[in-house]
């Protein structure tokens, strides 16, 4: 059976041509960055180039950014990092209620440690208002941190806004543009962010490397303690291969981004038009056209999600939902429930992200299964007959 | 995310052909459990004939594990006296089925949740006769 992938949200393939730029950096050029002889002068020159690229991808300097180990570390960095540097000139931070969850995780830990967290709501669409966001600051606010675009329904935060009324606040701003970074254009002084978090696994590098852009002059802590790799801001030997390929993904999204982007619009838009005339009682969740180019969001009324997301993996698909049933909490997503979605439907909800692999076949193939296998399901669903009858 | 791999064939045996799916007419007995903000909700409907459950049928909406525990407690009903089927626990139900990973054994009760109120729903229209 052709199976097909449809989870770009969650990760993406590696390219095979970062594959082929990352190889020799495993055992040919094997030395450690840090040390002093020819070795270690190649990987790090390795390094700096990945680092060059990668500024220059985003408007950047070189020195701002840090390599870490994903969108994870970074968004942990950002905001303890953040915290830690300030905390005598206020102890309160601002974020939504539809981030990640490694930003909404460490926001918790760090309530346990006293700070004031707010987490503002957002409208039907996952938006946050930057008025809001406005009214939301205090004397006592030190960090503002709002995603760029938003992991399960993809809408795309205005973070621009929001950036420049962090700015004239003179409060922090941090954006968690993981899903956004090689995807969409990004330039850190447009978006008035002070912090962005990437992940190079989203874009078609390996998995456990990333960076956080520090814009110059922000007071922050390092969280990683040890050697004085990157200027004493995150210890640890580098990742040379990961962030060699890191560059490579970077230097392949410049090239393609945008054709990229406008082919799988189009792909988005006909998946979304045919699931929703195709199945009654479906709806979208997230933006109509302010969403990321790849991603897809529907609920799907009267049935589950993981039943669903089964049948489709019979049938070679492969994509995810924001059930509770597959979540270990039991809970349903969290940015569904702050959409105001009810949590019969948020259980019922699919999201496909197609890709550079992708085919236009895989949307013709989806919509082709999905209304058979929601007719199943809803004949053994005791939602559906009530309705009905 | 639970690894939809875990399940074992059996439990994805029954989720792909669930046996008995639908509703009896005028059924002896009727369970209806769950809740939409839990996550799986099940009907399951009996016809007793002389104290022997002689037919099951189950709607159901939920995950995977509820809907292949749905489809294996019709199946272990039928034939067997009330006060058999009583007895029929989550475990049980989750045994029949080669397992059930243990984040989803709470789907599980669902079934048996629903045999045990669809059997007093039936003792209750005795009484009532
Ligand atoms: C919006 C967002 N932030 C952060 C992360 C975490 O990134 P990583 O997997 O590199 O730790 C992800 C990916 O799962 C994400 O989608
Ligand atoms: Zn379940």
């Amino acid at each position: 059976m052709k199976r097909i992938y449809m989870d770009y949200a969650a990760t993406t393939p590696t390219d095979p041509e970062v594959i082929k730029a990352m190889t020799p950096y495993f055992n040919e050029i094997c030395g450690n960055p840090s040390s002093l002889h020819s070795f270690g002068q190649e990987a790090k020159h390795a390094v700096e180039e990945a680092r060059g690229v990668i500024a220059l991808f985003i408007g950047a300097g070189g020195d701002e950014i840090v390599f870490t180990s994903g969108g994870t570390e970074g968004n942990n960095y950002a905001l303890k990092g953040v915290v830690n540097a300030n905390i005598e000139r206020g102890n309160h931070i601002i974020t939504s209620s539809v981030e990640h969850h490694c930003v909404t995780e460490t926001c918790k830990f760090l309530e346990t440690r006293g700070l004031k967290v707010t987490y503002l709501p957002v409208d039907k669409y996952g938006v946050v208002d930057p008025e809001e966001v406005k009214k939301a600051i205090t004397d006592k606010t030190i960090l503002i941190s709002i995603m760029h675009a938003n992991n399960e329904i993809g809408t795309i935060e205005p973070v621009a806004e929001i950036g420049k009324i962090a700015k004239e606040a003179g409060v922090y701003f941090h954006t968690d543009a993981v899903q956004t970074f090689g995807h969409l254009p990004i330039n850190v002084d447009e978006l008035n962010v002070d912090l962005l978090s990437a992940s190079a696994h989203k874009l078609y590098g390996p998995k456990g490397v990333g960076m956080l852009y520090i814009r110059k002059g922000t007071r922050i802590k390092s969280f990683m303690h040890g050697g004085d790799q990157e200027n004493g801001r995150r210890a640890s030997t580098h990742n040379v291969s990961g962030i060699v390929g890191f560059g490579k993904a970077v230097e392949l999204a410049k090239e393609s981004m945008e054709n990229e982007a406008v082919i799988q619009t189009k792909w988005r838009d006909k998946l979304i038009k045919g699931i929703l005339d195709k199945i009654e009682s479906s709806r979208l969740n997230g933006h109509p056209v302010k969403r990321l180019p790849n991603n897809v969001n529907v609920s799907v009324e009267y049935i589950e999600g993981e039943s669903m997301i089964l049948n489709l993996d019979m049938e070679g698909v492969a994509c995810s939902t924001g059930s509770a049933c597959t979540s270990s909490s039991l809970e349903p997503s969290h940015v569904l429930l702050a959409i105001g979605l009810p949590h019969e439907i948020a259980h019922g909800s699919l999201r496909f992200t197609v890709g550079r692999f992708s085919k236009e076949y895989d949307i013709d193939y989806v919509l082709e299964i999905l209304p058979k296998i929601v007719s199943k399901l809803r004949a053994m669903s005791p939602l559906y007959k009530k309705e009905k009858i | 995310m639970v690894d939809i791999k875990n399940y074992s064939e059996k439990v994805m045996e029954h989720f792909k052909n669930p046996r008995n799916v639908g509703e009896i007419d005028n059924p002896s007995g009727i369970g209806k459990v769950g809740n939409p903000i839990c996550g799986d909700i099940m009907e399951l409907y009996i016809k007793v004939e002389g104290n022997v459950i002689v037919d099951a049928k189950f709607k159901t909406f939920g995950c995977g594990a509820a809907i292949a525990t749905s489809s294996m407690v019709t199946e272990l009903v039928k034939g067997k006296t009330v006060e058999e089927a009583l007895q029929i626990s989550n475990k049980a139900v989750a045994e029949a089925l080669g397992g059930l990973p243990p984040i989803k054994m709470h789907c599980s009760v669902l079934a048996e949740q629903a045999l045990t109120s669809a059997i007093e729903d039936y003792k209750k229209k005795q009484g009532n006769k």
